[in-house]
């Protein structure tokens, strides 16, 4: 299969082929004079491949970020002229010229609403989403060291959903919570049961994940019972944008609010960088490298649990995105949070801009569920992920 | 004086698991701990390093206490390599000794320069400078070690404390890595399990029994029948082996006395 999780090519066979090589790098007897560890000629060669990679890989790691943000513009602007009605790039440009630049180019009175009221706060809160749920996928499968984290697979997403149905449809919390509050609450709430479940299990890296289809069924039955107890056909409708998701009929201010936690969020994570690859041998050696474990975990989590929330309590629960773009991205730059983290932002941000641009045409006029497209990509490469888990260990 | 424990002890549930330890490691030397299980070695590592604090007692880095030293300060001078350690990532030799230099970090970046200088350094000194672009799942168990020494080195730490870091590995890659921490410029702490590794590659070993130290010296005057004896319950024979400097331990099967507590 050919998905973006599928392993990448080993220069080496394992184990067993290095052996040979071993016996060369030291001495074995402690009585005898020293040895070099490497012969003084491979050793330049060696560091100045390696200086001439590092330049390369600079040069490279900027000209990939600015062609990922490129194509990330193109892409929104490629997604809003997709639809029943028809509406080219130009007309697109000059829509978003007149709002902007107050370029004041004559457009139909039509294409400005369908364009700026319509398809690009839609487009740009997929955006948020791809890039704001890759990043929690990022941070959760590296502080839980486990590549099968992510914010849906975990139950956040659900208890989050959960946390919205209350206080939306229950009325539950007053006026004061609203809907991003509820699902902040949630999403607290859920994570920390699947934590708490998971040390209960028994506390392994793999507990994570079977603890967090335990509370993702159970909050998504909860999200569903609440539907359907208040059973307003309306509202009952309701239960397939909170389990699915769905970025139907999103206006600025959730551009504004998805956009703006997404972009904190981003900063955050950016200043945590080395801190996420201290945790790439698990707590101890995070310690040793002078870390707080536990403030670091507690502190990144919660963000996690905050981007998850507030991404849900616009689109609802779209699954997989945190779970896959990760792992795409460390097929691209590697395992260093430095690349990684602007990496997934930007690929999570043009992979959700086409698979809603495609839920929305697929089955025009009816739209498909943000989460539909999302699980089917998801799923396989969640599969490939377990199997390739297994053959490791 | 650098890092020392002074009567440090630590209890667990109402258990003493370290019991007035004093290690006073003399610098640039390396100190083989020995013990059998559950004979507090690993807790004392844990002691020194400062994730745990003794309940009574104190560890020292130069003349403040362990719980005063900022954590980013103390991983620059003290650096930890334990057991076993692996990741599900595919991360880069080269990337994971470049781990050790996290301390080395300020509030708004590091310095590349000194980054590069100590990453090549500790790729040069445990021989995996070849290795550098390699991937940490195709090592073999002896190289991952050592790329966690180099990791270590990394942090151009004064004090090594490594936890039995040869336990999952054949005997060639065994003595392929106590030569190596034997030769590093810094001082070790080493916990280990086989007398005769700890007595070919120690300059002074510790012996606990029960959270405490029951002998303290020269391989040679610490390695007896008697103690091997009293602290391990087995028989065993030491024979000094003048002309290479050496103490060589051989156990009797058949000889095996009744388990001591423990």
């Amino acid at each position: 299969m050919s998905s973006p999780a599928a392993p990448a090519a080993r220069p080496a066979p394992p184990s067993t082929a290095c052996d040979a090589a071993d016996a060369v790098a030291v001495a074995v007897s402690p009585t005898e004079g020293s040895s070099p560890p490497s012969s003084p000629s491979a050793r330049t060669t060696g560091t100045a491949r390696r200086a001439a990679g590092r330049a390369r890989a600079a040069l490279t790691s900027a000209s990939l970020g600015l062609g990922g943000l490129a194509l990330l513009v193109l892409s929104v602007g490629a997604a809003v002229t997709l639809g029943p009605a028809e509406v080219s790039l130009v007309n697109v440009r000059d829509v978003v010229l007149n709002h902007l630049a107050d370029a004041q180019i004559p457009v139909r009175v039509s294409e400005d609403a369908i364009v700026w009221q319509e398809r690009l706060p839609r487009a740009l809160v997929a955006a948020a989403c791809g890039a704001g749920l890759g990043l929690c996928g990022a941070i959760m499968q590296s502080l839980l060291r486990n590549p099968l984290a992510d914010p849906y697979v975990l139950g956040v997403s659900s208890g989050a959903s959960t946390g919205a149905v209350a206080v939306g449809v229950l009325g539950l919390g007053g006026v004061g919570l609203g809907l991003s509050g509820g699902a902040f609450l949630g999403a607290l709430v859920a994570f920390a049961l699947v934590l708490a479940l998971s040390r209960l299990a028994g506390g392994g890296h793999d507990r994570v994940v079977l603890a967090g289809v335990a509370g993702t069924q159970l909050f998504s039955a909860l999200t569903s019972l609440i539907v359907f107890a208040v059973a307003d056909s309306h509202e009952t409708r309701g239960v397939m944008f909170w389990l699915l998701g769905s970025l139907e009929g999103v206006r600025w201010d959730d551009v504004a609010l998805s956009a703006g936690v997404v972009a904190l969020g981003t900063l955050i994570c950016l200043r945590s960088a080395h801190a996420l690859d201290a945790f790439a041998f698990g707590d101890e050696i995070a310690a040793s490298l002078g870390l707080s474990v536990r403030k670091v975990r507690l502190g990144l989590l919660l963000l996690t649990a905050l981007m998850t929330a507030t991404l849900v309590s616009v689109a609802g629960a779209i699954g997989f995105v945190g779970l896959v773009l990760p792992h795409a991205a460390r097929l691209l730059v590697g395992p260093r949070h430095v690349r990684l983290i602007p990496t997934t932002a930007v690929l999570g941000a043009i992979f959700m801009v086409w698979v809603d641009a495609g839920s929305r045409v697929a089955f025009a006029p009816t739209p498909l569920p943000a989460g539909v497209g999302t699980a089917l990509i998801g799923v396989p490469v969640f599969v490939a992920l377990l199997a390739r888990r297994r053959r490791r260990a | 004086m650098s890092l020392h424990a002074e009567s440090v002890s630590w209890s667990r549930g109402g258990a003493l698991i370290v019991d007035g330890v004093t290690l006073h490691p003399t610098p640039g030397a390396t100190v083989g701990l020995l013990g059998p299980n559950g004979s507090g070695k690993s807790s004392l590592l844990r002691l020194m390093q400062g994730v745990m604090r003794p309940s009574s007692g104190v560890v020292r880095l130069d003349d403040d206490e362990l719980g005063s030293v900022p954590r980013r300060r103390l991983a620059r001078r003290v650096a930890v390599v334990g057991q076993h350690a692996d990741t599900d990532m595919d991360i880069r030799v080269e990337d994971v000794v470049r781990l050790g230099r996290i301390p080395h970090r300020g509030a708004w970046g590091g310095d590349p320069t000194a980054d590069a200088a100590a990453v090549a350094e500790a790729l040069e000194q445990t021989g995996l400078v070849e290795k550098a672009d390699r991937l940490w799942h195709t090592l073999s168990g002896g190289e991952r070690q050592r790329a966690q020494i180099a990791r270590a080195l990394a942090q151009q730490p004064d004090e090594l404390l490594l936890d039995e870091p040869t336990n999952h590995l054949d005997i060639r890659h065994q003595l392929e890595l106590l030569t190596l921490v034997t030769r590093l410029p810094v001082t070790s702490v080493v916990a280990l399990h086989d007398l005769n590794l700890a007595a070919m590659y120690c300059d002074h070993l510790v012996v606990l029994r029960d959270g405490a130290v029951v002998a303290g010296g020269d391989p040679h005057e610490v390695l007896t029948p008697e103690l091997i004896a009293e602290v391990y319950g087995v028989a065993a024979e030491v024979r000094h082996d003048a002309a290479r400097r050496r103490v060589v331990v051989s156990f009797d099967p058949t000889a095996a006395l009744p388990a001591v507590g423990g």
